[in-house]
This record gives structure tokens, sequence and C-alpha cells, in this order.
């Protein structure tokens, strides 16, 4: 009885997990997960919007200025500590620190920050500044104030060549 | 048929009795809606479940409707429900009723909530009957919620994205479960698929736990103003006539507040952002959810900590499973608890205000306002009633229900 009781148990178990992984994301939606991006026409100042993986991705060429203040920052300041040279470092250990590439949501609960844009609001910080509930992120795009817990999230980036960068 | 007191029925009808003694729905309803002993003191309060009950056959009936005309597909989902709204015969009403059901069954809910709480229907031997209820009141933020993100607009997105993310506060596995919810990286195309097929089920699921709260109710029956039991026939009028006309009465008080909305402020309850189709790469400068739920997102807001967020919204609900066990005091109904009644109102008034900090941006004094509000609202279910119930000196109760009912009409 409680062999066949295991066996009975074991199965529901064993059969429940289809249905459960069934929800995960399918191999059409994995396979979305790779971009390019010519970063030729951006200049000094701009941002752009990309779309990568449904979300979007910023890609910020910073002024020397935006480069020397989110170097100068102490670790200490920061709820989430990262250097501004580990932000903007590829996947071949190259360092560009002109070019901030981010994934563009709050990392609270998911909004889009604003000043990507020109004209938008940037926070007290002069990089990025979320709506919904107010976090502020530097021009690192590390958190700076509010709820949002981490950094905006710096995805997977190689620069293929010196003015194509691939994500993912 | 009609039969006295307790006595089986019997049916004169030869084809209602053959089916009776092999299936004995009729029986059911001759002694659970006709003969059924209900207390005779009900007043108004007590016609929100029936007005719930209807609300809930509306949305289920209008959603099926509503259903074949609707895609769920990121790129035709909008057009569809604007398609229902200007071409499909009729659709705009269907629509219209809908959509302001969703809001008008959450009145018809919270009320039936607070004449629970306020008369102490919580209390033994109804707790599961609670419970149910609670559950039931989950399940239909839930399909709210889902339902809220079909129109694939802009509030339906970033509310999906929004709300979505709550589970990343989950330590470790938060976006493994997220990315589950989503089938994706992002809110997209498959979370509509499921959000549909999902909102679509779930209005079963509440059927089936109304269902198990309507049979609770009846083992021990329903409580009513003064709180105390029937003690015999002269406290107890039959359910039928008695309250399926004053149910009625109440349905069609409750549909001529209903159809002002529905024909004439259809929108009115809505979000105009909501008519902006989704964009996943814009968020709107100010994202609200549907007004049911404000006061559970201005607790959200209110916690500066992701998860402590997270915890506190969900425990709002969470404390409400426990009532039956955090009020201490044995007397049900706040006619008699001469402290505590003014407490409950206070309750709501603080619930009233968590909804406007939800409404409003969390900037300036709504901040420490949602705070101090969302303070109360613990301190209200976890100290005040636990501690209430054991110094508060309760007025003396009344012999029996006719003989206060009697008395009143008198004095």
């Amino acid at each position: 009885m409680v062999a066949t009781g295991s066996l009975a148990a074991i199965g529901a178990v064993a059969t429940a997990w289809p249905f459960i992984n069934n929800l995960n994301p399918a191999a059409d939606t994995l396979a979305l997960s790779t971009i390019e991006v010519n970063v030729a026409p951006i200049a000094v100042g701009q941002a752009v919007t990309v779309k990568w993986r449904g979300k979007p991705v910023f890609i910020r060429h910073r002024t020397p200025d935006e480069i020397a203040k989110a170097k100068a920052v102490k670790l200490s300041e920061l709820p989430d500590p990262e250097t501004d040279a580990a932000r903007v470092t590829d996947a071949n250990k190259k360092v560009r620190p002109e070019w901030l590439v981010l994934v563009g949501v709050c990392t609270h609960l998911g909004c889009v920050p604003l000043g990507n844009k020109s004209g938008d609001q940037r926070g007290e910080f002069g990089g990025w500044f979320c709506p919904c509930h107010g976090s502020a992120y530097d021009t690192s795009g590390r958190i700076r104030k509010g709820p949002a817990p981490k950094n905006l999230e710096v995805p997977q980036f190689v620069f293929a060549t010196d003015t194509l960068v691939r994500i993912g | 048929m009609a039969s006295p007191h307790g006595a089986p029925p019997v049916f004169n009808n030869k084809v209602i009795a053959w089916i009776d003694h092999r299936l004995p729905i009729f029986s059911y309803i001759e002694k659970e809606y006709h003969t059924f002993p209900t207390p005779r003191n009900f007043n108004y309060f007590w016609n929100f479940g029936a007005i719930a009950t209807v609300m809930l056959v509306l949305m289920i009936a209008t959603g099926i409707v509503l259903a074949t005309n609707y895609t769920p597909h990121v790129l035709m989902a909008f057009d569809s429900v604007e398609r229902i709204d200007r071409d499909v015969p009729q659709g705009w009403l269907i629509r219209d009723l809908h959509m302001n059901g969703a809001s008008f069954f959450f009145i018809a809910v919270y009320v039936h909530i607070f004449r629970g709480m306020y008369y102490g229907s919580y209390k033994a031997p109804r707790e599961l009957l609670w419970i149910l209820g609670v559950v039931i009141f989950l399940l239909m933020m839930a399909t709210a919620f889902m339902g809220y993100v079909l129109p694939w607009g802009q509030m339906s997105f970033w509310g999906a994205t929004v709300i979505t993310n709550l589970f990343s506060a989950i330590p470790v596995v938060g976006q493994s479960v997220v990315d589950w919810l989503w089938g994706g990286f992002s809110v997209d195309n498959p979370t509509l698929n499921r959000f549909f097929a999902l909102h679509y089920l779930l209005p079963f699921v509440i059927v089936g736990v109304v269902g198990l709260h309507v049979v609770a109710l009846h083992v021990h029956g329903s409580n009513n103003p003064l709180g105390i039991d029937p003690k015999g026939p002269q406290d107890t009028v039959p359910f039928h006539p008695y309250y399926t006309m004053k149910d009625g009465f109440g349905v069609i008080a409750f549909m001529v507040v209903f159809a002002v909305f529905v024909f004439f402020l259809p929108d009115y309850m809505g979000h105009p952002d909501n008519y902006i189709p989704a964009n996943p790469l814009v968020t709107p400068a100010h994202i609200v959810p549907e007004w049911y739920f404000l006061p559970f997102y201005a607790i959200l807001r209110a916690v500066p900590d992701k998860l402590g967020g997270v915890l506190g919204m969900f425990g709002a609900i969470a404390v409400l499973f426990l009532l039956p066990w955090l009020d201490t005091s044995r007397v049900r109904s706040c006619t008699f608890r001469p402290i505590y009644k003014w407490f409950m109102l206070v309750l709501v008034a603080d619930v009233v205000i968590l909804g406007f900090c939800g409404a409003n941006p969390p900037e300036g004094f709504w901040v420490p306002l949602s705070r101090v509000a969302t303070l109360y609202y613990f301190f209200h279910f976890i100290i005040l009633l636990p501690i209430l119930g054991k110094i508060e000196r309760p007025l003396p109760l009344p012999s029996s229900i006719a003989d206060a009912v009697l008395k009143k009409k008198v004095g």
C-alpha cells in the first residue's frame, strides 16, 4: 500500500511538471535574445532606446562631465555598490566609458525610467528618473534614491566593431 | 408544494415529484431558499450578498459574449475591443456592463465585507464561511487584474508589468518566477494569452467557492444586526417570500445606480490612458490601478523597501484570514460594542484615506499620510482588536431577536 501510494504521488508530481514548465518562455521567445545596434549616429550627450527581448535598452553616449561624475562617487554612498568601470566593460573586457548600455527597466516594479530623451526629467543625480514610484539613478545608471533596490541592469554586450554593439 | 416549517415538502406535480424522488433538487430549493429560517431583523446591509451574486452572474454572461468578439493577441487586442465598442451590435452596452460591472461587483463585495466586520459575522461558528469569503475576494482581485490587462492599453500593459514585477521581490527565485508568469522576458503576447485563458477560467472557480460559501452559510444560518442567535420560530421568517423580495428590492435599487454609470458615465471609473494602445517603451507618467485596488496599492508604496512593500500589501489581506481569531470579543455586533463601533468606522475612514493616497503620486504629504494610514490599518487588526475585545465592556444583549424587534416597535 505504501509502495502504491508513493508511486502514485511521484507520478502525480511528475505529471504536474510539464503543465508548470509549459508556462515558461518558449523556444521562439528565447531565440529573440540578440540584437545588433550601430552606435555611430549617436552624438555625445545623446541616448537612444532600442527594443531587446521586448524591453527597452538604453544606449547613452556620455559626456566627459557625466563620466567624471559617475567615477567620482564613493562606493560607500551607493545602495548597490558597483564601480562605473565595471558597468562599461564589455564581454571582451574592453572598457569604453563613453558608452553606457542599460536595460531601461526600473528595478523596482518594471517601469521605464525617464531621461533618455532630451527634455526628459533626469532626477537629481543626472541619470534617469522613474516616474512611477520616484527612483532616481545616476549617470552610471546606479540607484541613488527611491524604492528600487538595484542598479539598472547592464545586459551582456560586446563591441563587435568600434561602432557596432551586440546586445545579448 | 407549500409545507409547514421543517416538514419534508410534498410535490403535487407528478413530473416534479418523479424527478425529486431521483434527484432531490426541488427538495433542496424548498429547504434552502423557501422555508429556510432566516432572522427576521435583517437591515439593508444584508442585501449585498445577493447583489454580489447577481453581479457575478452578470459578469460571466457579459464576459462570455465579449469573448466571442475579443482577440487575445498583442497586435489585435486593442482594436478588437474598439470594434466591440463601435461595430458589434450592442457591443458598447455589453462592454460597458462588463467594465462597470467589475467596479460595482467590488462595491457590493466591499459593503458585504464591511457588513461582516461591523456585525461580527466572522465569529464562531462562521469562521470558515468568512475565510471562504476572503478566498472569493482574492480570486476576484486576480480575475479583475487579468481582465484589466486584456484591452491592451497603456494602463493594461503597465499595470500588468508593475503587478507581475511584485513577484520579483521574492528572494533568489523572484526573477525566474516573473519570467515564468510572463512566458518571456517582458509582458508580451504569451502573457496576454494566458491572462485571457485564466480570466475566463477564474470566474467559474469563484462560482464554485461561492457555492461552498453558501453551503457554509446554511449550516448555521445568517448572522443578523443584533449578532445573537435565533432562539426559535418567533425569531425567524421563511427565506421566501420575505427575503427573496427584500433582496429583489435591493438588487433593483443597486441596478438603478449601476445603470446610471453604464449609460451616462461609462468611463468615469476607468482611466483615459487605457485608450492609448500599449507601448512597451513608454511608461505613462502616472500609473494607477483600478479604484478598488487603490488602498492596497497605497500600502505597497508606503513601505520604502521593495520586499517590505509587497509583504505589506499581501499582509493587508492575510490579516483578514486571521480576523476571527484576532477579535477576542465575545459579542458579535458592533451595536453592543460602544468603543469598537467607533474604531470600526475609523478603519473605514482609514481605508478610504489609503485609497486617496494610492490615487495620488507618491510625493509631498501623500507619502507620510500613506505611511500613517498603513500603520493604522495593521494597528487595528493586530493590536487594537485583540486588546479591545478584552477590555471593552459590551452593552447588555437583548434576550431574543423577537424581543428586541418588538420592543423597538413599541418604544
